[in-house]
């Protein structure tokens, strides 16, 4: 195909070419940009717990009064709890992933650091292994001996007591390789603010923490600590898929029996948390969506509307061709390589665009940079775009008869 | 003239009904996603107080050790401890001030069969309400020898006095949160600035219904109410009491009228942190002071979703408006000739120009009609998102006319390239191919 008729005719219909160009150029910057950001939200979306999420319910409760024996309360409901036909382990929890409020700590590899290492999740709560189906990868689990009372471990801080104070963590490989890369983390210290120090004695392969991703979303740590309800536990139960429902009721059921003075201030499964944790993320990537479907439309509608008028401008000159003997398909292609011509044009001076928007996000709002893959992702979309708007014009200028050359319309 | 530019652009349209829809539910489209984004993004940055934010001025010091400090580029903390804030508090250096909390509020309703439930609170000083101009329905707030006794006693919200004593006046009676009796000596008349300024670091929400209840700060924590949010600048082994902890949880508001009061009070918390400093207290000597407007801006309130919704908007109008140019300039090519036989029959230039700016005119009014069709469409899929300011996205007057000016200026714009094309057409050579 000769394209320097085309280029020739186009010279005279500098206006139109240019708006073409530049509603193409437009486009194709702004569905990069906003595939992007879909790919983002995605991205946040899929993250990973290291939990069994798809097998707990939680149940977090307040006292209308405060009892005198928290601890021994809450070993009772643990026990009832247990007792319910499907659930295979229980636990009480300080907090849970997904939930809406979190308790961090400050770690420090030396005593004498003035400055936190990093900013940790701090997770306490007995069995929680086992509860939330997380994998130790290295060294064990805590010994049933190893946990203590929280209002012991509050009592003592206020002494200053170490004695009173859990000695020993779970850490996450993430934490570990912060803390001490290349080395195992095992019977290493970790300490606390300043002061209180932990030994590491198992690597847990990948805890979440509960949210404030943007600290590290992989830095948690366990203490072997135990809380009752009354200081703000939440009860986790774990029990197959398919049961949770049930659990749940059973769960709320035979808690509002044992001790009927408290409210629940929250319930639900692990999945819903989840769920709801990531509605901003998920409404944002359907209105991102919705507005690239949009303008990939309205800009096919614009090619069509220009093409049409351009086919009913060049009557005339298509029967010219016609009877100097153009074939149907000499004239279709024609059309269709004017499309793609100012297609191209559109998509390089696009793809400078859709940088500079993508500088512009980064400048302004921490995004990373566009990954080159979405360029000929783009192209290829607005190619065959382009195309598929200009069939329909362009099969109409190849059904011109040769006639029309000889009529003076 | 204009009657008969009407009746041709009304006549042009109606030959070709397609493009003509065309042009008017692209443009529709493109106004009615940015009048949507735009309502949304006005309703987040605006002034939660426009009678007196210029007055307002939120005051930080910076208790945090040496490592990490760049002189001159380290911000200060965003919240305040308790010792710095009784200081400055003290000190009476401003026309008012106050500082604050955010607590939980556990509410006893009293009936027989309703349990209780939590609710937003704020434990504050005295002037809080003088100094943010709350409006009182019922009473009046606490004063500074209420602050200093730790009374019982309570500011409720409209909508809590709604729920409790049906709106009556309930100024004296008791209200019971955390399992202790509170007089009430105010009820507040609707109260809820967008964004809630005052708390944008304190752990809360930004946006959405006020608090429920106001408690002297001093009352709250001797009830042991914690703050929403607390954050520690050396190692503390007692939450408990948070006075003496190395702990920052509040914030710091203070009332400056005039420019020299502004210039004394700066004045005033740099010596006060050098002082500080000097006493060993602090280590860095960094304050500010930014009146209500900065310091939201300073916080990034506006979350940053519904700015990137307002520039995409405005990308897609821009997008739907080369497509109008596009339309409307393919179509006056093809009347060439009919503006060929106007000009021979004696239509100037100008005559020709303002036709075809009718034209896109009133292809604008119409798409700015459809397009506010389609805003009240978005605002009501925007009020059932799941985000804090939901449920306060409506469209008001002022928006209401933005949609047409914006409407118009779209299509005046998208008209004025066409426009200028057709009243160049020279007319000899289109009569003549005739």
């Amino acid at each position: 195909m000769d394209i320097r008729p085309i280029l020739s005719t186009l010279r005279r219909h500098k206006f139109t070419a240019c708006l073409l160009i530049a509603e193409i150029a437009l486009t194709c910057a702004i569905v990069c940009n906003a595939v992007f950001l879909i790919g983002q939200r995605l991205e946040r979306m899929d993250m990973t717990t290291g939990i069994a999420e798809h097998e707990l319910v939680y149940v977090h409760m307040a006292y209308i009064g405060m009892p005198s024996d928290g601890m021994a309360r809450s070993a009772a409901d643990v026990a009832a709890l247990r007792q319910i036909t499907g659930v295979k382990s229980v636990t009480m929890m300080n907090q849970i992933p997904f939930g809406d409020s979190s308790s961090n700590m400050g770690l420090r590899i030396d005593q004498t650091q003035q400055k936190d290492t990093i900013n940790s999740a701090q997770y306490f709560g007995e069995n929680m292994v086992q509860t939330y189906g997380l994998q130790v990868v290295a060294g064990r689990d805590f010994q049933p001996e190893e946990y203590q009372d929280l209002d012991k471990v509050f009592a003592g801080l206020r002494k200053g007591d170490l004695n009173a104070l859990p000695k020993s963590a779970l850490v996450t490989q993430a934490v570990a390789n912060r803390l001490w890369p290349g080395q195992s983390p095992l019977g290493k210290q970790v300490y606390v603010g300043q002061g209180i120090p932990l030994t590491v004695v198992g690597v847990l392969k990948q805890l979440a923490r509960p949210n404030q991703f943007e600290k590290g979303a992989q830095y948690s740590v366990i203490n072997p600590i135990r809380i009752a309800m009354s200081q703000g536990a939440i009860y986790v139960l774990r029990c197959a898929p398919q049961d949770r429902d049930q659990v749940l009721k059973e769960a709320l059921a035979k808690l509002k029996a044992l001790d009927p003075n408290r409210i629940v201030l929250n319930k639900g499964t692990e999945d819903q948390l989840r769920h709801n944790y990531f509605r901003n993320d998920r409404a944002m990537a359907g209105i991102l969506l919705g507005v690239c479907i949009a303008l990939l439309v309205v800009t096919a509608l614009g090619i069509v509307g220009l093409a049409s008028f351009w086919v009913a401008q060049r009557n005339r000159s298509i029967g010219v061709r016609r009877a100097l003997g153009a074939t149907r398909r000499n004239i279709l292609s024609y059309f269709q390589t004017e499309n793609f011509l100012l297609t191209t044009i559109g998509i390089a001076l696009g793809m400078v665009l859709a940088y500079g928007i993508n500088l512009f996000l980064i400048m302004h709002y921490e995004l990373p940079r566009l990954p080159a893959i979405y360029f000929p992702i783009g192209a290829v979309t607005l190619w065959a775009i382009g195309q598929a708007a200009v069939l329909g014009p362009a099969l109409r200028a190849a059904a011109v008869p040769p006639v029309v050359a000889t009529r003076s319309v | 003239m204009l009657g008969y530019y009407l009746d041709l652009a009304v006549r042009s349209l109606r030959r070709n009904k397609i493009l003509t829809a065309l042009m008017i539910v692209t443009l529709a489209l493109g106004i009615g996603a940015s009048i949507t984004t735009l309502t949304v993004l006005k309703l987040l940055s605006g002034d939660p107080l426009p009678e007196k934010s210029a007055n307002l001025f939120y005051a930080r010091v910076d208790p945090n050790p040496l490592e990490g400090y760049v002189p001159g580029q380290t911000k200060p903390d965003s919240i305040m401890s308790y010792t710095d804030a009784m200081n400055l508090m003290h000190a009476h250096r401003a026309v008012r001030q106050a500082a604050m909390a955010l607590i939980d509020a556990k509410i006893d309703t009293q009936h027989p069969n309703d349990h209780p439930y939590f609710a937003d609170g704020v434990m504050t000083t005295a002037d809080f309400f003088a100094l943010f101009n709350a409006p009182f329905q019922y009473g009046s707030g606490w004063t500074a020898d209420d602050d200093e006794s730790r009374a019982t006693l309570v500011v409720i919200a409209d909508f809590l006095n709604n729920k409790m004593f049906g709106g009556a006046n309930s100024v004296g009676k008791t209200i019971r949160i955390d399992d202790r009796d509170f007089r009430i000596v105010g009820v507040l008349k609707h109260w809820a600035p967008q964004p809630r300024f005052y708390a944008t670091d304190l752990g809360g929400h930004d946006y959405g219904d006020g608090d429920a209840v106001f408690m002297p700060l001093k009352t709250a924590r001797s009830l042991d109410k914690g703050p929403q949010d607390t954050e520690c600048y050396a190692s503390v082994s007692d939450l408990q009491h948070l006075e003496s902890a190395p702990c920052e949880w509040l914030g710091m508001w203070v009332q400056l009228d005039d420019s020299t009061a502004v210039a004394n009070y700066r004045m005033f918390l740099d010596g006060y942190a050098k002082q500080q400093v000097a006493l060993g207290r602090f280590k860095r000597s960094e304050t500010s002071l930014l009146d209500l407007m900065s310091w939201l801006s300073d916080q990034q309130v506006v979350p940053n979703d519904a700015k990137l919704q307002t520039y995409l908007a405005f990308g897609f109008l821009l997008i739907c408006v080369v497509n109008t140019v596009g339309l409307l300039l393919a179509k006056c090519l093809r009347r060439s000739r009919e503006i060929g036989v106007r000009r021979a029959l004696g239509a100037t230039r100008r005559d020709i120009f303002t036709q075809f700016m009718v034209e896109a005119a009133i292809v604008g009014v119409a798409g700015g009609v459809l397009g506010l069709v389609l805003a009240v469409l978005g605002l009501w899929g925007v009020r059932h998102q799941p985000a804090q300011y939901a449920s306060l996205a409506h469209l008001d007057v002022e928006m209401f006319l933005v949609t047409f000016a914006v409407a118009l200026v779209a299509s005046l714009i998208a008209g004025l390239l066409p426009a200028w094309r057709a009243c160049v057409v020279a007319p000899a050579p289109q009569l003549k191919a005739a």
